[in-house]
Order: structure tokens, then C-alpha cells, then sequence
């Protein structure tokens, strides 16, 4: 296996995971929590590292996942409690538990073999060098086959909860009425968000996966309206964030997982712009396009009644620019409406056809 | 201890990142006020992690570590940080929880990708981004310091002269635009100072920490007051304290970091705020519930004994199991008399609370009735009935939204 196609793969495999768990946490606003616990697992992998000794193994990935959970449980306490909003009560409880995970490590991570720094950033360049040796064959980098894993129960978990999910996030009243828990899909959801945050950490470190939880999913969120094809392409847009960002971090010889998530903003802006549905291109072009039936309209109402004007009289009454207004009569023109004549306006049939259904409504 | 205050004051190290804290917590918790308020926490956070190309950018150009110049560079970047998420809320139809997490992690990204371009390293750990991250309140120089308290001091004079204005902001907006005051412009203003809040804490705590010097001390300050004046100045008290404090503690120690340290302060302060502030305090919640159940429980022995004995005075015998627990403390305030053996029944001041335990219960049920428009026949404490009286509109009103579902009902896509 090529040093670049593990890296590669291991990239693609983080962000398809993400943007599956992550559209979810996007489409019910909880993006920020996301976010906060993927700062929590520190402290779970830490506590889990005390225990165990050593910073890989199942029951630091466990360990973590309980203490996600623990970050979801506290803020709805809080927050539940009525004293703290639920933004204050997020921007509580994860610096909190953060500190807590920092100081441990400064005090005891002698002991323990453990680098901060790599749980936060990551380090993807190190994936092909940490093979799997079980009984004497090396299997590959042990980082694929973690995030292989996690990749498989992320897929399993949307596709056989794919009708719960699907009903909790767009209408938790019907869901309750069914019989669904809408609660039970929430800590599940939470506590898949949790496993993958933890299984991912190693390759682009914890802070980067809220990237990838968040940026593709968005990106796909302002493409489409139907929610297998949101689900597809934010995988796309994940996995494309993933190898684009290390081609740009190859090319420019900066981190990699910084560059994934430059990559993923790229898309996201390109989205932005030129959605063809929600892209603010297209809005200003429909705004405009609103704007100029709304004017022509206002002539039509208005040449129904003051038949035979001259263009100077209607910029008067509507206080037009003349650059407005010649592009206006001319679009009413084009449209068939009203017509020149000896230089003044009048209105076609058409024209008085379409004053009288504007002035039904 | 004589020897940590002694510290504070005469060692050159301590007392520079004392201070630096200190001034952290002070202009964090004043400008916290509002983000909280405002429902705007994790802006903060946000404009934090935005920060960091604005660092990368400004050690390009300025080529070494003048701080002011640094700090410059993270506030123009924070800046713009907070115009993208605006920008994206405003633009599209994407959320503002959505929005302020991917202005977050593309900037920060980017910000690291700027950082290890200059190292040349490839490697994010080489280039000094943990002093980033956590905080390097360790190296504070007396230099920092001094900029700090500047900013400081004009982020402060700032919030007081504008105080009457930032009221009207966070509290009644379209008031305020009624009354002529350019509410756009001073929510740039706000933001902006916010901005400087974070960049000067920075240094001291770090990225992913200073959100919580913005939220705690402010949220802790919420419970002891409902008045905005004493809120901003309890919270910039709080927040000093914690700064000293932590900074203190981590003296004692000199592999913990401070930064963390003034987080944990502040988040204990927060959590004894929660549970014993008077009125809302969670510990004095609990007791007024307490004390409540139990005089609505003697209430109803009471009742209970006044209808079970058939005179004055006469003695009822039999009662339930539950009502004998509570004949103890009703014989000591002095409402029944008699004893396991013989029965139980009421005093004459016993009889007097009945009275009165009966006219309690006629006003509430008739003031409910008038408040439902009902017949006070209706109004009963049995709770089927109550349903009934209350109608199914009130009802679906009354119902208790946990908040779970809630957070699940507004997760949906327009």
C-alpha cells in the first residue's frame, strides 16, 4: 500500500464517517455540541490513557465515548435547569471538561505516554508507519482499520435507523406519537458522534474532525432539499475535501489536516455562491428578477388608468432614474404589454388583460 | 499562603501573569455580560479560533512576535470572522449553529495551514500553536501586560459610556431603532469590543478555553442579580478573581499550565453560584419545594382530622398509615392532641388553622375560576378534573417540553 493511498484513504475514510454522523447533528442544530464534545473526548482519552497506560485500545476509545455522552448529559441539565441558555451552558461544560483533560495530562502524563498535541492535531503524515501485527502478520496501518470500523458502524447505524433519524430530526411530535423514543435516537446519535470523534482523533486530531462533522454536511445542506441525496453528497464533498487537502498540503508542504479543512471551506463557499437552488447568486438574480415584474406591474396598474403617457411622466410619477425606467417600459415592451406610440405609452390588450387580473387579485 | 500572596506581589513572574489574568478576567467577564445575554456565548469561541490566521498573516508581515501587532492581526481576523458567520446566517438558508462552526473550523484550519506553511515543518506542533491553543500565560512579559490593561482600559471606558445604549441592544432592540439609536452600528460596536475581549485573553488561556472566560464568570453573575449594572460589575469581579486565582494555584505547581486553572475557578464559581445564589439557586429551589410539600401535607392531615372526627374535640381513631407520620409535627405546633393509643384529635388552635387552611383553599379556587372563566364547581384539586376545567387549548400550553425534544422539534429542515 502506498504511502500517499493510506494517507489518502485514511482521509476519506474520517470524512465519509463525519458527514453521515454530522448531517444529522447540522439538520437538528447541534452543530456546537458536536463541536464541544469533540473537545471533551480529551479528557476521555486521558482518563482512559491514566488506566490503561497507553492512549490506544478499547477502553480509552470506550472511555471517551462515555465522557461525550457525559458532555450531552450535562449541557441538557443545565440547560434544562432553566438558569443557563443552552449556547452559555455548551460554552460551560466543554472548557470545563477540556481544562480538566489538560491539567491531568500536565500532571500526570509523565507517567503516561501521551502527546497532547497529537490528540488535538492529529498526525495523518504518521497513519502508514503504525501497522497492525496481530500474530506475527502485519495487517496495514492500524489507523485504517480503526476508522474502517467506525466507518462501517456509522454506515450500518444511519442505514438501519435511516426511518428513526429520519423522523426524530423533521417531526419528534409524529415520531413520539409512533412509539419511537426521540429521545433514545438522540443519545444514540450522540454517542456515534462521540465513537467517531475518538476513532478519528488519531488521524487529524480531535479539533479537525468538527470540520468534517460540519463544513461537508453544510455544504451539501445548501445543494439539495432531499435528505439521501444531502447524505451523498456530503460524503462526496467530504471525501473531496479529504484528498484535495492533502494534494494542497503536499504542494504548499503544510499540515494536512489543516489543509482538509481549508479545502472543505472552499467547497462550502463555492456552495454558497453558486448553489443552484440556495446559492446567493441565484437569490440575488431571482431578487432582481422580483424586483423588475413588481415595477413592471406598478406601470401596468398605472398606464390602466393614465392611458397614453409619455416615458418622462411615468419617471415622474414613479420617480425613477431614467436608466430604470427605459429598462423597465423596455422589459414591459419586450413582454408585449404596452407599446410606443407618436411617444407616448399606451398599453396592449395584453397589456390591459394583465392590469385587470393584477387588480383582481 | 503568606507565601503566595507575598509572591504575588514581589515575584516578577507571578505578579505579571497575575496581572495579565486578572485583566483577562476583568474585560472577559464585563463583555461576557452581553454575549450571554445576548444568546451569543459561542461567538466568542468562534472569533477565538478565527483568530488564528490573523496571527499566522501578522508574524508573516511583522516577521517577529511584537504582541500588538500579533494581537492586531487576530482581531482583524476574528473580525472578519464574525462578518463570515453573519454573512452566512444572513445569506443562506443555513443556521447560525451551523454557520458559527464552520466559520470556526475553516478559519482555525487555515490558520494551521498558514502556521506550518511559515514553519516549513508540516508539522502543527513545531510552530508555537500550543501557546495558541492553551495559552502561554507562563511567558507574559511585562510588555503584554501593559498592552493588555491598554486594550483593556479602552474596551472599558467604552462599555461605560455606551452602557445606556448596550442596554437597550441586548434588551429591547426595536425600542431602541424607535428611539433613533443606530442599533447596526452598535452591534458592530459590541462585537468588535468582544473581539478585543478575546484577542487579550489569548495569550493567557488560549483558544478553546476562552470561551468559557467569556460565558463563566458572566453566567455566575446571573444568579446573584437581575439587574444589568450590578450583572457586568459582579461578573468583572468574578472574573478577576478567578484570573488571581488561578494564576496563584498554578504557581504552586509548575508543570500545570494557568490558563486551565482559571477555567476550573471559574467553573466552580459558576457551579456554587447555580446552587446557592438567593432566590434562584438551585439548594434554596430545593428548600422552598420542601417546605411547600410539607405544609400542603400538614394542610391536609388537617383537613383530613376535621373531617374524620365527628365534634369538637372528639377523637378520631382510625387513620391512614401515611397521616400518622405527620401527627408529630402537628402535635408540636400544637394543632392536635392525643397519642398513638387513643386516638387523635384537633386543638382548638387546631381547629382555628382548619379555618383558615378551608378560606385559603375557597380564594385560590375562586381566583382560578375567575382566571379560567369557570364555574368554581369545576375547579378541583383532583387532577382529571382539573383537566377538564382547564380545556384542552391551556393544556397543550401547560405541557412540559423536555428539552431534548425541543432541541429535536427545531432541528428541522426549512
Amino acid at each position: 500500500m502506498s504511502y500517499t493511498f493510506a494517507i489518502v484513504l485514511t482521509g476519506v475514510l474520517v470524512a465519509m464517517s463525519c458527514a453521515l454522523v454530522g448531517s444529522f447533528l447540522v439538520l437538528r442544530r447541534l452543530s456546537l455540541v458536536g463541536d464541544a464534545i469533540s473537545h471533551t473526548v480529551l479528557l476521555g482519552i486521558v482518563i482512559g490513557a491514566l488506566i490503561t497506560g497507553g492512549i490506544s485500545g478499547l477502553p480509552t476509545l470506550l472511555g471517551a465515548t462515555v465522557v461525550g455522552l457525559l458532555t450531552v448529559a450535562l449541557v441538557e441539565v443545565l440547560s434544562r435547569s432553566g438558569l443557563v441558555k443552552e449556547d452559555a451552558a455548551i460554552g460551560l461544560v466543554f472548557p470545563a471538561l477540556f481544562a480538566l483533560g489538560v491539567v491531568l495530562v500536565s500532571r500526570y502524563a509523565g507517567n503516561v505516554h501521551l502527546d497532547v498535541e497529537h490528540v488535538l492535531y492529529g498526525e495523518i503524515a504518521y497513519v502508514p508507519f503504525d501497522t497492525l501485527v496481530i500474530g506475527g502478520y502485519d495487517l496495514g496501518p492500524r489507523a485504517l482499520w480503526v476508522l474502517g470500523g467506525i466507518a462501517l458502524v456509522d454506515l450500518l447505524f444511519v442505514v438501519l435507523f435511516y426511518k428513526e433519524l429520519k423522523l426524530a430530526t423533521f417531526d419528534t411530535g409524529l415520531a413520539a406519537a409512533l412509539g419511537f423514543s426521540p429521545v433514545l435516537v438522540h443519545y444514540c446519535l450522540m454517542g456515534v458522534v462521540s465513537l467517531t470523534t475518538v476513532g478519528a482523533f488519531d488521524a487529524v486530531g480531535a479539533i479537525l474532525v468538527v470540520a468534517f462533522l460540519i463544513v461537508p454536511p453544510s455544504t451539501a445542506y445548501l445543494l439539495t432539499d432531499r435528505l439521501p441525496v444531502m447524505l451523498g453528497l456530503a460524503v462526496f464533498a467530504g471525501a473531496l475535501s479529504a484528498a484535495g487537502g492533502y494534494l494542497v498540503a503536499r504542494w504548499l508542504d503544510a499540515s494536512i489536516a489543516g489543509a482538509m479543512a481549508t479545502v472543505a471551506g472552499v467547497l462550502f463557499a463555492l456552495a454558497f455562491l453558486f448553489s443552484p437552488t440556495h446559492g446567493l447568486v441565484v437569490r440575488s438574480l431571482r431578487r432582481a428578477a422580483q424586483r423588475r415584474t413588481f415595477a413592471v406591474d406598478l406601470l401596468l396598474a398605472h398606464l390602466c388608468r393614465a392611458e397614453r403617457e409619455t416615458p418622462e411622466e411615468v419617471r415622474a410619477e414613479f420617480r425613477w432614474s431614467p436608466r430604470h425606467a427605459e429598462r423597465i417600459i423596455s422589459e414591459a415592451t419586450r413582454r408585449g404589454l404596452l407599446r410606443e406610440q407618436n411617444g407616448r405609452l399606451t398599453l396592449t390588450d395584453a397589456g390591459r388583460s394583465a392590469s385587470n387580473a393584477l387588480s383582481a387579485q | 499562603m503568606l507565601d503566595l500572596l507575598h509572591d504575588l506581589l514581589f515575584d516578577y513572574t507571578l505578579r505579571t501573569v497575575a496581572l495579565g489574568a486578572t485583566i483577562l478576567g476583568l474585560v472577559s467577564g464585563v463583555l461576557g455580560c452581553y454575549a450571554v445575554l445576548r444568546r451569543q456565548s459561542l461567538f466568542g469561541d468562534a472569533l477565538a479560533h478565527a483568530a488564528l490566521p490573523g496571527v499566522a498573516i501578522a508574524f508573516l508581515v511583522a516577521g517577529g512576535k511584537t504582541p500588538i501587532v500579533l494581537l492586531l492581526g487576530a482581531a482583524i481576523s476574528g473580525w472578519l470572522g464574525a462578518l463570515a458567520v453573519l454573512g452566512i446566517t444572513r445569506g443562506s438558508r443555513l443556521k447560525e449553529d451551523a454557520a458559527l462552526g464552520t466559520v470556526l473550523t475553516v478559519f482555525f484550519g487555515f490558520g494551521i495551514v498558514l502556521l506550518t506553511y511559515i514553519q516549513r515543518g508540516g508539522n502543527a506542533s513545531q510552530s508555537g500553536l500550543s501557546g495558541f491553543l492553551f495559552g502561554q500565560a507562563a511567558v507574559l512579559v511585562q510588555h503584554d501586560v501593559v498592552v493588555m490593561a491598554a486594550l483593556g482600559a479602552v474596551a472599558l471606558c467604552l462599555v461605560a459610556l455606551f452602557h445606556k445604549e448596550f442596554k437597550l441592544l441586548t434588551f429591547d432592540p426595536d425600542f431602541g431603532s424607535s428611539l433613533g439609536f443606530g442599533m447596526g452600528r452598535l452591534s458592530v460596536l459590541l462585537t468588535g469590543l468582544i473581539t478585543v475581549a478575546v484577542v487579550i485573553g489569548l495569550q493567557t488561556v488560549g483558544v478553546v478555553l476562552m470561551a468559557a472566560m467569556l460565558v463563566a464568570p458572566a453566567a455566575a453573575a446571573r444568579q446573584w442579580t437581575d439587574r444589568l449594572g450590578t450583572m457586568l460589575a459582579l461578573s468583572g469581579l468574578f472574573g478577576a478573581f478567578c484570573g488571581v486565582t488561578g494564576a496563584a494555584l498554578s504557581s504552586l505547581d509548575a508543570r500545570v499550565p494557568t490558563g486551565p486553572l482559571v477555567v476550573l475557578v471559574a467553573t466552580l464559581l459558576v457551579l456554587v453560584s447555580l446552587t446557592l445564589a438567593p432566590r434562584r439557586g438551585m439548594l434554596w429551589a430545593a428548600l422552598r419545594r420542601w417546605r411547600n410539600n410539607r405544609r400542603l401535607a400538614h394542610e391536609r392531615v388537617l383537613l383530613a382530622l376535621s373531617g374524620a372526627s365527628n365534634r369538637d374535640g372528639a377523637l378520631a381513631t382510625v387513620l391512614p398509615e401515611e397521616l400518622r407520620t405527620r401527627m408529630g409535627d402537628l402535635q408540636r405546633q400544637g394543632f392536635v392532641h392525643g397519642g398513638v393509643g387513643e386516638g387523635w384529635g384537633l386543638t382548638d388552635l387546631g381547629r382555628r388553622e382548619v379555618a383558615a387552611a378551608d378560606h385559603r383553599q375557597e380564594v385560590w379556587r375562586a381566583g382560578l375560576a375567575r382566571q379560567l372563566d369557570v364555574s368554581e364547581d369545576e375547579v378541583h384539586l383532583q387532577a382529571p378534573q382539573i383537566a377538564q376545567a382547564l380545556g384542552p387549548e391551556v393544556l397543550r400550553g401547560l405541557q412540559d417540553v423536555p428539552e431534548s425534544a425541543k432541541v429535536e422539534t427545531e432541528g428541522r429542515a426549512r
